[in-house]
C-alpha cells in the first residue's frame, strides 16, 4: 500500500523532467493517515505536549518522529494515546509508556490511558525525514528510505561493512566504517 | 459451538504459541555473556528479546481473553511442567553453538512460513501479533541461515557438529508439523495456521540449504512428539526452574 504523494517525477515549468530535487519519497498509506491524523487533530497542543517524549535509548528522537505515536483522543475527561511497538521485545517500549503519562501528567493532563496497537506493524519508513538527519547526527546511520546504501556517520563514506546483523538494541545492526575505522549502528530497515 | 467456547479454544491456541516463543526466548537468552564472540552474544540475545516480545503479546491476548486475574506473567511464571504446551525441540538445552543455530534455522525457515500465514488469521489480533512477526523472522532466517551455510561448509570440525546437531533435532520436527483436534478445528475455521500444510515448502527449503551447506539430510528413524499435550521432556521442568524461580521465592515480586 503506497500513497503516491508526490512520488512521481514533476515537470519542471520549463518542460524537463526533474527526478531527484523535486520528488520526495513515497509514504506508506498507514504513515500518511497517522500524519495527517496529527495535522487535523482538534487538540494540537496534546501532540506538541508529547513532542518531549524521547525514545529513552536514542533520544534525540521523539515518540511521534519515530512513527511511535499514532493517535490522541480525549475521551471522558481522559486522553488515550495510541501507539504502536518497534520490536516486539523492545524494552524502551514500557518506558515510553511511563513517559507519556508523565509528560501528559506535568501538562495538565492527569488521566491518561495508552492503547497499544500491533497493526499495521511498525516500518522503519514512518520515521520522519528530519528524524533521519538527526539519526545521522547523533552517530546512528539512519534507515534511509529510497535506497539501501549506507554511508558511515562520521566521515560519509560508503567503504562500510556490516559486522552483525544486530547491535546494541533491537532495531540496530553493527557496521564499521572502512575508512575512518569508526564502528556505527544503523537503524535496521524493516 | 458458544461464543465463549470458541474463544476459550482460541485462548489454548494463543497460550500454545506464547510457550514456543517463551521457551524458545529463554534457551537464547541463555547465550547472554556465553555467544563465542561479542556481535554473535549481541545477536543471539537480540532475537531471545524477540522471542519474549512475540511470547507477551500472545499471553497478553490470553489474559484478556481470560478476562479474570490472569496476566502474561501468571502464564509464565506460575504454570508448571505440564500446563506448558510448547513444541519440544524449543526445550532443548542449546547445546553447543552449531546445536543452537542448527534449531533455529530449521525453526526460523518453519515460522516464517508460519507467521506468514497466520497474517491471514481471520482473529485479528492473532494476525497483528504475526505481522510484527514477520518482519523479525525474516531478519533471524536470514542470519541462522548464513550460520548452517559457515559452519556446514567451513572447518571439518563445525561441519561434524553441525551434521550431529542436525541428527539430534530431526526427530523432533515430526511433533511441529502435526495438528491434533484443537488445532484442526481451528485452522478449518481460518484462525489457526494448518502447519501440515507448511511441510512441503519447509522441507524443499531445509534441503536447499543443507545442499548448499554440504549437509546431509538426517534419517526420518525416529520421532518424539507430546509437547503440546504438556507431556515434556527431563529438560523443561530444569528450565523452569531456572526461569520461574524468583516469581516463586517471591510471588507477586516486581521491580
Amino acid at each position: 500500500m503506497i500513497y503516491n504523494l508526490c512520488s512521481a517525477p514533476t515537470r519542471a515549468r520549463n518542460g524537463s523532467l526533474n527526478n531527484a530535487a523535486d520528488t520526495i519519497a513515497a509514504l506508506p498509506l498507514e504513515e500518511y493517515q497517522r500524519r495527517m491524523r496529527r495535522a487535523d487533530s482538534a487538540q494540537p497542543e496534546l501532540w506538541a505536549l508529547l513532542d518531549v517524549v524521547k525514545d529513552p535509548e536514542i533520544p534525540v528522537i521523539s515518540i511521534w518522529e519515530l512513527g511511535v505515536l499514532q493517535d490522541i483522543e480525549q475521551r471522558e475527561g481522559s486522553v488515550i494515546v495510541t501507539i504502536t511497538p518497534t520490536y516486539s521485545g523492545c524494552p524502551a517500549m514500557s518506558v515510553i509508556a511511563e513517559d507519556v503519562v508523565s509528560a501528559l501528567g506535568e501538562g495538565g493532563y492527569p488521566n491518561s490511558e495508552i492503547v497499544t496497537r500491533l497493526s499495521p506493524a511498525w516500518s522503519t519508513s514512518w520515521i520522519v525525514e528530519e528524524a533521519q538527519e538527526a539519526l545521522r547526527n547523533y552517530g546512528i546511520a539512519p534507515p534511509g528510505q529510497a535506497c539501501d546504501e549506507v554511508s558511515c556517520p562520521q566521515c560519509g563514506s560508503q567503504n562500510v561493512r556490516r559486522v552483525s546483523e544486530f547491535g546494541s538494541t533491537a532495531c540496530k545492526a553493527l557496521y564499521q566504517c572502512g575508512d575512518c575505522a569508526e564502528p556505527f549502528d544503523r537503524f535496521k530497515p524493516i | 459451538m458458544t461464543d465463549n467456547n470458541a474463544k476459550e479454544i482460541i485462548k489454548q491456541y494463543a497460550i500454545r504459541l506464547g510457550d514456543d516463543a517463551l521457551v524458545q526466548g529463554h534457551r537464547l537468552s541463555e547465550w547472554c555473556r556465553n555467544g563465542p564472540f561479542l556481535e554473535e552474544d549481541l545477536a543471539l540475545t537480540n532475537v531471545a528479546l524477540d522471542f519474549i516480545g512475540r511470547a507477551r503479546m500472545f499471553y497478553s491476548y490470553a489474559a484478556d481473553i481470560d478476562g479474570g486475574d490472569y496476566s502474561e506473567d501468571s502464564y509464565a511464571y506460575q504454570r508448571d511442567c505440564r500446563d506448558f504446551t510448547n513444541l519440544l525441540i524449543h526445550e532443548l538445552p542449546g547445546g553447543d553453538f552449531a546445536f543452537t543455530m542448527a534449531r533455529q534455522y530449521l525453526m526460523d525457515e518453519y515460522s516464517l512460513m508460519f507467521m506468514e500465514r497466520l497474517c491471514d488469521s481471520s482473529d485479528e489480533t492473532l494476525a497483528a501479533v504475526a505481522a510484527k512477526s514477520v518482519k523479525e523472522s525474516r531478519y533471524h532466517l536470514r542470519r541462522s541461515r548464513d550460520w548452517m551455510l559457515r559452519l556446514g561448509d567451513g572447518t571439518q570440525e563445525s561441519h561434524k557438529r553441525l551434521q550431529k546437531a542436525l541428527g539430534d533435532l530431526w526427530g523432533y520436527m515430526p511433533e511441529v508439523f502435526e495438528l491434533d483436534d484443537l488445532e484442526q478445528g481451528l485452522a478449518d475455521q481460518g484462525i489457526a495456521v494448518d502447519s501440515a500444510a507448511l511441510k512441503g515448502g519447509w522441507e524443499k527449503a531445509v534441503r536447499a540449504t543443507f545442499s548448499e551447506a554440504t549437509i546431509d539430510v538426517p534419517a526420518d528413524d525416529w520421532s518424539v512428539r507430546g509437547g503440546r499435550q504438556g507431556m515434556h521432556t527431563e529438560y523443561l521442568g530444569h528450565m523452569l526452574s531456572d526461569l520461574q524461580f524468583v516469581q516463586r521465592a517471591y510471588p507477586g515480586q516486581e521491580w
